[in-house]
């Protein structure tokens, strides 16, 4: 398991060179945030009564989202792995005394953490302290913020084995394009990117509840601002490690079978 | 121009060799946005309503901001990606050709996959114009086509101002994303749902405001001030590629190559 973990360690400093690029993406997250929250106060000072969630809990929802951006968003893919697998240069890799499932997802893990720590914490700094209605929430309750944590890194596991499903595609593929695009703008519609899912219509909550990518984003979200209660959170960290579970195993299986038939020409 | 439509028949074909990828990227294209419009949908649907705006009428805002910005993506490409052009100092051989600057970035690179995107603006444009109840006059549709290109001039006025700071901080600068993608999302929904500050600075700075929603008052027939002016304002993009174009020129001459 030492390989995995030192693994880790590189990439998280290797993400932590690129200090200018994350600046930029505060920025702009920030002013992403304050913009979506003005288009919900918009709509909700035109009818706000009766709605499925109050609009102190969708700023939370708002910020969290863009505070977590890199941890949970699928749109995030390493071309490195890509060009491995499309290069030929998953000879070496095959060559070196690991078994490649854990190594990648560890490398996916590590890649989103890094980026993630450098942006989390100043954006938190600045939502903190912004005027209302734009502020930022505390968590509902003590417990809730530490099952909020809890869901937010098995929600994290959970988007590294979807990913990794992604890039063993790639096997099959072999252009990476195709199959990245549809699969992230499917995957963060229904984890409740684009719009919170308790907003969405009945119908499709019941199909977005059918899928895992809600348990990567929504559900931790609202378990931050006490929307999902401390009984239900715990049941749902359950739901996620059925899904974590069957998605790896998905993803190790199809990755063994690809192996078998993986052809490298050129020397 | 004759030079600028061979550059273009000419990437044209290159980008076509590689036929399958072009059309899942063009595919890829199409449901972005279309993503994002289902969840305008759905928050209208949810809350029944935006002061002041029906859905079809904010759609109509969201259409002409995307095709916009599809169309300065696809042709202004060459600015958007500038950074290439000096990081490997290929920068060096514009300048020794007989020709000016602008119209060989321009050029040097154009991303027809956003033919998808455009598709999907095309059939937010239907929508919103099917379902709102128009007497479209010439004047109106004229307004309406003037509001495409002043909002893609204005995007290309960014491109290009993101792209003059390349020369001197050699690599791209990510905060421009601020003004290009976060300028397409806020101006998606009408300007006046926001926030004084941000009404003013994307009216008065950066002319989405211009561009979309004043000529849009006067195309759903509530502006306030005379026809001629309304339908006018798109033009107001024009006063912002200026400067851009200026500082252009005094970037060009402050260029010195990275290449070997």
């Amino acid at each position: 398991m030492n390989a995995p973990l030192s693994l880790l360690k590189m990439r998280f400093l290797m993400g932590l060179q690129y200090r200018a690029a994350a600046a930029a993406g505060i920025l702009t997250q920030l002013f992403f945030g304050l913009i979506l929250i003005m288009i919900y106060v918009a709509f909700y000072t035109h009818n706000g009564e009766a709605q499925p969630m109050m609009l102190k809990e969708v700023v939370a929802y708002v910020w969290l989202q863009q505070m977590f951006f890199a941890l949970i968003v699928l749109w995030q893919f390493d071309g490195e792995l890509f060009g491995l697998i499309t290069g030929g240069n998953i000879a070496y890799e095959l060559c070196r005394p690991w078994r490649l499932y854990p190594i990648w997802y560890a490398k996916l893990l590590a890649a989103r953490l890094a980026s993630a720590s450098l942006r989390c914490v100043p954006v938190a700094l600045v939502v903190f302290i912004l005027p209302e209605p734009y502020r930022m929430p505390l968590p509902a309750s003590p417990a809730a913020s530490l099952l909020f944590i809890l869901t937010l890194l098995s929600g994290l596991l959970l988007v590294a084995a979807i990913s990794m499903l992604v890039y063993i595609s790639v096997f099959w593929t072999m252009s990476p394009v195709g199959s990245v695009l549809m699969i992230a703008v499917a995957g963060e519609f229904f984890a409740g990117m684009i719009v919170p899912v308790p907003l969405m219509p009945d119908w499709m909550q019941t199909f977005a509840g059918l899928l895992p990518f809600r348990w990567t984003v929504d559900f931790p979200f609202r378990v931050y601002t006490g929307h999902i209660g401390v009984q239900e959170a715990l049941a749902g960290i359950g739901i996620q490690m059925i899904w974590l579970a069957a998605l790896a195993a998905a993803g190790q299986w199809l990755m063994g079978r690809a192996l078998k038939r993986v052809v490298v020409q050129g020397g | 121009m004759r030079l600028y439509f061979k550059y273009m028949s000419i990437l044209f074909k290159s980008q076509m060799q590689y036929r399958t990828s072009f059309l899942l990227l063009c595919a890829g294209q199409f449901f972005v946005p279309f993503a994002v419009f289902a969840g305008m949908y759905f928050l209208f649907e949810r809350f029944g309503g935006l002061t002041g705006w029906t859905f079809h009428e904010a759609a109509l805002c969201f259409g002409v901001i995307q095709m916009a910005f599809s169309l300065a993506e696809c042709f202004a490409r060459g600015f958007d990606a500038f950074s290439n052009l000096i990081v490997r100092g290929n920068f060096d051989r514009l300048l020794v050709r007989p020709r000016g600057t602008v119209i060989q970035v321009l050029g040097s690179s154009f991303e027809f996959t956003r033919f998808g995107r455009m598709l999907q603006s095309a059939v937010v444009l239907g929508i919103a114009v099917n379902g709102l109840s128009i007497a479209w006059t010439p004047a109106k549709i004229i307004t309406l086509l003037l509001m495409i290109i002043g909002g893609v001039v204005v995007f290309s006025g960014i491109y290009i101002l993101a792209a003059t700071f390349c020369f001197w901080t050699v690599q791209g600068l990510e905060v421009a994303n601020i003004f290009t993608d976060g300028g397409r999302e806020m101006a998606q929904y009408p300007l006046d749902i926001y926030a004084k500050w941000v009404t003013r600075f994307f009216t008065f700075i950066i002319p989405f405001g211009a561009v979309s929603y004043l000529p849009l008052l006067y195309i759903l027939g509530r502006a306030d001030g005379p026809d001629l002016l309304c339908m006018a304002m798109p033009l107001a993009s024009l006063l912002f590629l200026a400067p851009c174009l200026a500082v252009w020129r005094i970037g060009v001459r402050h260029y010195r190559s990275t290449g070997s």
